[in-house]
């Protein structure tokens, strides 16, 4: 397994490697990008849905949150960029914490419930305090820069995104394989199991959950520097659901599903940008179509018929 | 004061009782499948497009309400049939996403047949405000809260009094010991589906004289009647009714008196110290879990 699970790193090295030399020009150096930003969000995300089997419908509220601390504070109180994308992550990962402890010891939709809310009254929030946020127009953000050096090129950007995913792929499956993940996978068979043989279901669940927004809100933050701008869409309702989608359609419990399915899921708006005015209709037909035939999602569909099983 | 208050009460009472609807949606489908159907507000929204499409086209308005009621449940049937069925006994989260997916298909259609235009639709008895201590109660409320009292009571009689209801109800305690002693559980999922599309689109046609609508308006109004069944106790229908009102009263109350801006956020940070404080809703039943 363990081999067998790097090979996959390795070939994610290559890919990353090879592209940019390989893309036509900078439209697709920032689709790229993109992918990437969405699949580091979305191998956090799987760490919670697919391998602790806990749904959050509010992911892009810390999304959100991360992507504002690193436009408001930079410009309206002079932080340092880095100083306000750590206040986001800190800031993101008490506000999971505080959320997710009553909330856990519940069982069944509550979760889905409580961060539908969430991400709900952050997007309202971010839409209404315009002196902050500029409104529902968003505002700029400034350029990232450490020690005198500042991210601006596509090409840097690039770089810099493709390490964090790679350094993310790694992470999560190392994870995985920890004793922390072989918990996250008892609780998610059984609860009750799981407590008996001494696995402290309430906490572990809080540590995924808060991780995996902590992981958002770092990732809001590179997309608010990278694009230079932010809107509260990038918190809306329909964002929590494209990344949960991503998380679905890759595969629940995969970690290169979780690739995949972002890779996808990018790109099929602009696939989808030649159907004039029925975009809506053909990713809500492709959503579901997808989910009636591979209910696990593709990557291990496509596993478990060529018979090679993570 | 006291008119003012009334005044936020009556418009409270008036969009809970929709909300009321939706969640009473909700509860069937969820009693009858486990499935939050996340297009339960797409049911709201095409009640109210669809009653002002067939009135413009001409039709009278007694048929147009009833065709505006009939094809949403022909529309719940049939998600229910082509994606539901088929995948029965799948994750939450899958079952979440393909209802998502078919609200997106409903809100798209919508869009592109009948345009992305505001509409509203005449009120069924006049405009004429009638006045109760200073403040003005439209007729229409009566309206909403009339067939919404109605359609309460046909629900309690269908569940109490009718073998189908009880069927339903079996299914919805354990459905393995309902297809045991005969019931046709797959005719209930699909009666559920139909009861609660139709009970949306009520809800939409009744409200779209006092609030308008468009194809858009069925996200927030179905979460909010999420936010209801949630606060009620998930999968009581007593419960729906009652967390419908308080969130459509909380809400009227929270925009008046706090601040108009968050009105939408209001029911959701109601639903979170629900959540911390009683997180069985107000009626909730305690479960147990089985290994």
């Amino acid at each position: 397994m363990q081999k067998r699970a790097y090979f996959g790193l390795y070939i994610v090295i290559a890919v990353l490697a090879i592209l940019p030399f390989v893309l036509p020009n900078s439209f697709y150096v920032d689709l790229a990008i993109r992918m990437a930003i969405n699949a580091i969000i979305v191998l956090g995300l799987n760490l919670l849905i697919g391998f602790a089997g806990q749904i959050s419908l509010g992911h892009a509220g810390f999304l959100g949150i991360g992507a504002y601390a690193s436009a408001v504070l930079p410009t309206h109180f002079g932080w340092h960029p880095v100083v306000a994308m750590l206040a986001g992550a800190v800031a993101t990962g008490l506000l999971a914490a505080i959320v997710a402890r009553p909330i856990f010891k519940l069982k069944g939709n509550y979760l889905a419930m409580a961060t539908l809310g969430l991400g709900i009254i952050i997007n309202i929030a971010l839409r209404n305090e315009a002196t902050y946020t500029g409104g529902p127009d968003g505002m700029p953000v400034p350029v990232f820069e450490l020690f005198g050096i500042s991210l601006s090129s596509d090409k840097d950007w690039y770089w810099v995104v493709a390490a964090v995913l790679v350094f993310s792929v790694w992470a999560s499956l190392n994870l995985i394989d920890s004793p922390f993940g072989r918990a996250l996978r008892a609780l998610h068979g059984s609860e009750v199991a799981s407590k008996v043989v001494g696995v402290d279901v309430v906490r572990y669940k809080v540590a995924i959950f808060v991780m995996s927004a902590v992981f958002a809100s770092l990732m809001g933050s590179v997309t608010a520097h990278y694009v230079g701008f932010v809107t509260p869409n990038l918190a809306d309702f329909f964002h929590s659901i494209e990344l949960m989608t991503m998380v679905v359609i890759g595969g629940m419990a995969s970690v290169y599903g979780s690739l995949i399915g972002a890779v996808l899921l990018t790109a099929l708006p602009q696939a989808l940008a030649t159907f004039e005015g029925w975009e809506t209709v053909v990713f809500g037909v492709i959503l579901m179509v997808c989910m009636i035939f591979l209910p696990k999602g593709l990557v291990p569909t496509l596993a478990a018929k060529f018979g090679k099983g993570e | 004061m006291l008119a003012q208050f009334l005044q936020f009460l009556f418009s409270g009472i008036t969009v809970g009782a929709t909300y009321a609807l939706a969640a009473l949606g909700f509860t069937l489908i969820y009693n009858a499948s486990n499935v939050i159907n996340f297009a339960q507000g797409e049911f709201i929204m095409l009640g109210g497009m669809l009653a002002v499409f067939f009135a413009q086209a001409g039709l009278p308005l007694p048929a147009a309400l009833f065709l505006a009621i009939l094809v949403p449940a022909v529309v719940g049937v049939l998600i229910e049939k082509l994606a539901i069925e088929p995948v029965k006994g799948a994750e939450t989260v899958t079952l979440i996403i393909i209802t998502i997916g078919a609200s997106l298909v409903i809100r798209g259609l919508v869009q592109v047949f009948l345009g992305k235009g505001t509409h509203s639709l005449p009120a069924f008895s006049g405009d004429t405000p009638i006045e109760i201590l200073g403040a003005t109660l439209m007729p229409q409320s009566l309206w909403v809260l009339g067939v919404t009292a109605v359609v309460v009571v046909a629900l309690w009689y269908f569940f109490n009094r009718t073998l189908g209801g009880k069927a339903m109800l079996a299914t919805s305690f354990n459905r393995t010991a309902a297809e045991l002693v005969g019931i046709n559980t797959n005719g209930v999922l699909f009666l559920s589906f139909a009861m609660s599309a139709a009970l949306g689109a009520i809800g939409g046609i009744l409200i779209t004289p006092i609030t308008l609508t468009s194809y858009d308006v069925g996200i927030m109004l179905g979460l909010k009647g999420f936010v209801a069944a949630v606060l009620g106790g998930l999968g009581n229908g007593l419960g729906a009714v009652v967390g419908g009102l308080l969130v459509g009263i909380l809400e009227s109350m929270g925009a008046g008196y706090l601040s108009s801006a968050y009105k939408d956020a209001i029911p959701f940070v109601l639903i979170l110290f629900i959540l911390f404080f009683m997180p069985r809703g107000l009626f909730g039943a305690r479960v147990t879990d089985r290994v």
